[in-house]
């Protein structure tokens, strides 16, 4: 079978070249090499499409059914789960709170995350040290990290509000993840201590593949430190920082663990998200129709960004980046 | 003042940001820490000081019961074979799109990379009632092959790039010894591609140890909970008992903080890859 193979070491990706068609090779021969090839894609193949394609495609079918889940869907609806979607107080609640939770990722924690980065990126004693640490949280499950903070904000007497306690402000403390109020901001909190550290690594790759020479020749000409971020770090990050924002705002659109451990969904819908609504209905209320009609709005919602973000944002990045990659290994 | 002790001065306001930033990431593990060896009493009493006095029976009736440790090995008995799964399933795969050129490669590449945009929680309905169908509620394939499944798109891409800078040089000089194509895949690729082969296991190793969504649907009865079940179950049991709570959370932590330990420059490179590249 020595010939079943073309090499193709191009490191770029290139458009298929079909195996020599020269005359000594017979169409046979040509289907037995596709083959080969194939059945080595076969078992992935296989995997996929039972487990993530079709239940995908399921997923669209059942949502034209009223169906609770047992014997097969029967009472056909046509869109009426849908038009019920964009009339759910509930579901556009959990639009709003997404894009609010993407707003508060966007605007305090990825910069916050880009300064610790910028920070760890000089010679301070102990940075490798803090790297560790940030970084740390995020190979806990949510669910460790739920139940942690849900008894460090417990009502009164956590240790969030025995600390404010004994710094003087009791009045900020109080119930927490069980005010309406307060809820995602503190959850907002949690997921900032469990993520940043994430981004801040990402951050942290990126600046280790700029130049040291371009910040040498900007301080020559005399530019300060916050000149040679504005004009320096921050636009060769641009592709780093685009992809943090892009997988935070994908996050937020798929959060459940979290909220499901720690308040699911509660008090009163004020932390409820898209993907807690469809666990609600899904396996609480079994209303499986309604429910994957959830799911599909949240694909939709997922892929009509990734298209509209890669067409307009990441395009523009990908030679850039690629080279970066190459550039960093 | 030297320029020694007025860079030191400068600089102090950082050093003082960071250390800031280390202590409010470090309180609520030191604290969880230090509470197991509390009683509820002392915790609400001492919420800072040292326990007094320490109390071990926290921690030790939680590692004296079976429930703890079995969970243990259902979480590691799922991660490697999710792990085994996708990394044996994808390497194959990203063999035949990285080196074969056949009619259809490019659109089964985008087919997978398109997988990444599937999160669990749209396929998660239908995926239920399809293991309920085959029968596999209850039973540890039915969280290994979804997460399986779900895991091919990343490993595939990764692994499909390191492939594809092996030189083909190596894979001519292997066909004219003899050598078929999966023989070249298991002698000659495989070995040499150890390191991307280590990223992607790590990767799937800590998606598998930390998923909550798919084994709290498919396990209805203890026999094979994973840890995060078992956490979530355990608050739910004693919320009363916080600082028993609070030990159980500790040790259910050692295992992953003593895995990044272990594996941190591979675990922060491949995320880092991963996201590059996703």
């Amino acid at each position: 079978m020595a010939s079943t193979y073309v090499k193709d070491p191009a490191p770029a990706p290139a458009p298929p070249k079909l195996p020599d068609t020269g005359a000594g090779r017979s169409r046979a021969r040509r289907i037995v090499d596709w083959l080969t090839a194939f059945s080595f894609t076969l078992p992935a193949l296989v995997l996929f499409g039972v487990l993530v394609l079709a239940p995908i495609l399921y997923a669209v079918y059942v949502s034209l059914f009223n169906w609770g889940g047992f014997g097969s869907p029967s009472d056909y609806v046509g869109l009426d789960n849908y038009s019920r979607l964009l009339r759910d107080p509930v579901f556009l609640g959990d639009l709003w709170r997404g894009l609010l939770l993407v707003l508060f990722s966007v605007c305090v924690q990825l910069p916050f995350a880009l300064g610790m980065a910028v920070l760890l990126n000089q010679k301070l004693r102990g940075r490798a040290l803090y790297r560790t640490l940030f970084f740390a949280p995020y190979v806990l499950s949510e669910v460790i990290t739920g139940v942690l903070f849900s008894m460090i904000f417990a009502p009164e007497d956590g240790l969030a509000d025995h600390v404010l306690g004994a710094v003087g402000l009791d009045g900020l403390g109080g119930l927490w993840f069980a005010d309406q109020d307060y809820v995602l901001p503190t959850l907002f909190l949690v997921m900032t201590w469990k993520y940043f550290g994430f981004h801040m690594m990402l951050y942290l790759a990126g600046l280790q593949g700029i130049p040291a020479e371009l910040h040498e020749a900007a301080r020559i000409d005399g530019a300060g430190p916050w000149q040679r971020f504005r004009h320096i770090t921050l636009p060769l990050l641009g592709p780093t920082i685009r992809i943090s924002v892009f997988l935070s705002v994908i996050g937020a659109i798929q959060l459940f663990d979290l909220v499901w451990v720690v308040t699911q969904g509660g008090p009163d819908h004020h932390s409820e998200t898209m993907a807690v609504t469809m666990f609600q209905f899904g396996f609480k209320r079994f209303e499986i129709g309604y429910a994957s009609a959830i799911s599909i709005g949240m694909f939709l919602i997922s892929l009509v960004f990734a298209l509209i973000y890669q067409r307009s944002v990441l395009r523009r990045d990908t030679e850039g980046a690629l080279t970066t990659m190459r550039a960093s290994r | 003042m030297s320029a020694g002790t007025r860079r030191r001065l400068r600089s102090a306001p950082l050093y003082a940001i960071v250390w800031l930033v280390g202590v409010v990431m470090v309180t609520p593990l030191l604290y969880a820490f230090v509470s197991g060896f509390k009683s509820t009493d002392q915790l609400s009493q001492n919420t800072f000081g040292l326990p007094s006095p320490w109390v071990t029976s926290n921690y030790t009736d939680v590692l004296a019961s079976g429930s703890f440790w079995r969970m243990l090995g259902s979480s590691t008995l799922i991660a490697v074979g999710t792990t085994v799964l996708t990394v044996g399933t994808a390497a194959l795969a990203a063999f035949a799109l990285a080196r074969f050129a056949f009619r259809g490669r490019e659109l089964l590449f985008t087919l997978f990379t398109a997988g990444l945009m599937f999160p669990f929680a749209v396929a998660i309905l239908p995926l239920f009632v399809l293991l309920r169908t085959f029968g596999l509620l209850d039973n540890p394939w039915g969280v290994i092959l979804p997460q399986a499944a779900f895991g091919l798109p990343m490993t595939i891409v990764i692994l499909r790039g390191f492939f594809r800078e092996i030189p083909g040089e190596l894979e001519e000089a292997a066909t004219l010894d003899g050598c078929s194509a999966f023989g070249f895949f298991w002698r000659i690729l495989l070995p040499m591609a150890r390191p991307a082969l280590g990223t992607v296991s790590i990767l799937a190793i800590v998606g598998s140890w930390n998923n909550f969504l798919l084994p709290l649907l498919v396990f209805s009865e203890q026999t094979w909970w994973t840890i995060p079940i078992g956490v979530q179950q355990f608050q739910g049991q004693y919320a009363t008992d916080i600082a028993r709570v609070f030990a159980y959370l500790v040790l259910a932590m050692v295992p992953a903080l003593a895995f990044y330990a272990v594996a941190e420059r591979q675990l922060i490179g491949g995320i880092t890859m991963g996201a590059t590249k996703g």
